[in-house]
């Protein structure tokens, strides 16, 4: 028979307990993620980001658009109309870390790939409200000042690749030709148009 | 999910809930002295005292009522392991559901309009019609085109009746269907500075602007043999290449001096995405009639 006072004196039997109680959830939601197919398996079809997207993903980091842009469609009408076909886990087997959000400032951006033509974006990022009037999104001149060096893109991309992205020995070795010399507006229009366009299984006719 | 990880699921989750019930009821209070509340647990520190009073009875039966919601939601909804839950419940179940709902409430709405001709659609009584195509066009097309249509740098206005693809009805539904490119290849070292000025010089007086004549004379023949295939002879542009008139003093990256010596020097590749993968043929087609309408009234 324990007693309350049994716990709240055994400041280890505690802890022990709330261990046992925590890690139910963890090991009940978690776990078992690591070994479902519909999260362990790529959609059809899929290609990995080419070395100026990735690099472009990483500036999407950097500069935290992540923190007002969610890429993450939920399986609403109201969303799907606006933004195309809900995500799905399979989707972002390969997005290390994935880049899903929790918030939105701005809308969605896990579809905007294609939406917009490049120098859209280019004008957007450079000044949002030299586009859209009423904006709040701020403005990242120095991404058309700054260029990508290109030093650790192969680097990056041999990490993606042991951690299960299937990059050839080839893209590898070209990884930073291919960006050297770039711009970071060029890489990270390069992401944005990629988002949504690394597969083709779902129509996102609306 | 596998037979193993469904019953690891199952197993785990069940034993959290009972456990955490067991737990409640075995360090429960025993109810023996609820009635008189000046039992203390015995301990004094600095002269404060701890009364031996069970949990409120309406703070545990919370408890309880949170263990009861949790069961009855997991005989409800899927949540234990490949059970489906007593309501076959599933979120894209429920989005398919909404989504043939509105199919079922707007697809007569829209299936009336794609049947008339985007001229019909001009017409007062299918006012409703444009008044949706303008709705649509805000959601879509206003980040470029902006809300009232008329355009920004690098981005047409759609409201001065001066096409670069061609403002026939068929001709806006294929730039929203399939997109156009517009290229205009840089001509700055073929042309130089100084040639690039000149032909500045000569664009601008096509629409009447004040030039150095000299100069205007200068780009005028080297306008003649090198822009004319796609401009044309007379500068009135190609709707075929959405080449753009040069002589109507409407520019779509500026026409300041300035600005028109860049085009010139360093070309201008338009691009406008192609809808036909983002929206529906009936949606599309109320688009255009909207966008018709924004000059044609």
């Amino acid at each position: 028979m324990i007693k309350h006072e049994t716990i709240e004196k055994n400041i280890g039997l505690m802890v022990l307990l709330i261990i046992i109680v925590i890690s139910g959830g963890g090991l009940a939601e978690i776990v078992p993620l690591f070994f479902h197919s519909s999260t362990t398996q790529p959609i059809e079809g899929m290609r990995p980001y080419t070395a100026l997207e990735n690099e472009g993903r990483d500036i999407y980091i950097r500069e935290g658009c992540h923190v007002c842009h969610t890429q993450m469609i939920r399986p609403f009408r109201a969303e799907t109309e606006r933004y195309g076909h809900y995500s799905t886990a399979n989707e972002d087997v390969w997005e290390h870390p994935f880049l899903w959000g929790s918030k939105r400032t701005g809308p969605d951006l896990d579809r905007v790939g294609g939406r917009y033509s490049d120098d859209w974006h280019r004008a957007h990022l450079y000044n949002p409200r030299d586009v859209v009037p009423q904006s709040k999104m701020p403005s990242y001149p120095w991404l058309f000042e700054n260029r990508v060096s290109g030093s650790d893109t192969e680097a990056k991309l041999k990490v993606m690749r042991k951690l299960g992205v299937p990059y050839t020995d080839e893209q590898i070795e070209d990884a930073q030709e291919a960006v050297s010399g770039k711009y970071e507006i060029d890489a990270l229009v390069a992401y944005l148009q990629a988002l949504g366009k690394t597969h083709s299984e779902y129509s996102n006719k609306r | 999910m596998s037979a193993f990880w469904s019953a690891w699921v199952t197993v785990i989750t069940l034993a959290v809930i009972f456990g955490c019930t067991w737990l409640l009821f075995q360090t429960r209070k025993s109810e023996t002295h609820k009635e008189s509340t000046d039992v203390t647990v015995g301990h004094v520190y600095d002269g404060i005292e701890e009364y031996d009073n069970p949990l409120p009875r309406w703070w545990f039966q919370l408890f309880v009522a949170t263990v009861i919601f949790g069961l009855v939601y997991l005989a409800l909804y899927p949540g234990l392991g490949n059970f489906k839950g007593l309501l076959g419940w599933t979120s894209t179940g429920q989005w398919e559901e909404e989504m043939q709902h509105a199919e079922e409430v707007y697809k007569p709405v829209f299936a009336k309009y794609a049947a008339l001709s985007i001229e019909d659609l001009q017409t007062e009584e299918n006012k409703s019609g444009l008044q949706m195509g303008q709705r649509m066009f805000a959601n879509n097309c206003s980040v470029c085109h902006g809300s009232a249509g008329t355009g920004a740098y690098g981005f047409p206005n759609l409201t001065d009746n001066d096409w670069l693809y061609g403002g026939e009805p068929a001709t806006i539904k294929q730039t929203i269907i399939n997109g156009r490119n517009g290229g205009m290849p840089p001509w700055g070292s073929v042309l130089g500075e100084e040639g690039v000025r000149d032909m500045a010089s000569y664009v601008l007086s096509l629409s009447g602007r004040e030039v150095d004549p000299d100069a205007a004379q200068r780009g005028e023949t080297q306008f003649q043999a090198l822009c004319t295939a796609c401009h044309g002879q007379d500068a009135k542009g190609t709707q075929a290449l959405g080449a753009p008139n040069l002589t109507d003093d409407v520019w779509l990256y500026g026409g300041s001096f300035e600005a028109v010596t860049h085009s010139i020097r360093s070309g201008r590749a338009g691009m406008m995405p192609a809808h036909k993968d983002l929206l529906s043929d009936d949606k599309i087609h109320l688009i255009a009639a909207y966008v018709f309408s924004l000059s044609n009234d």
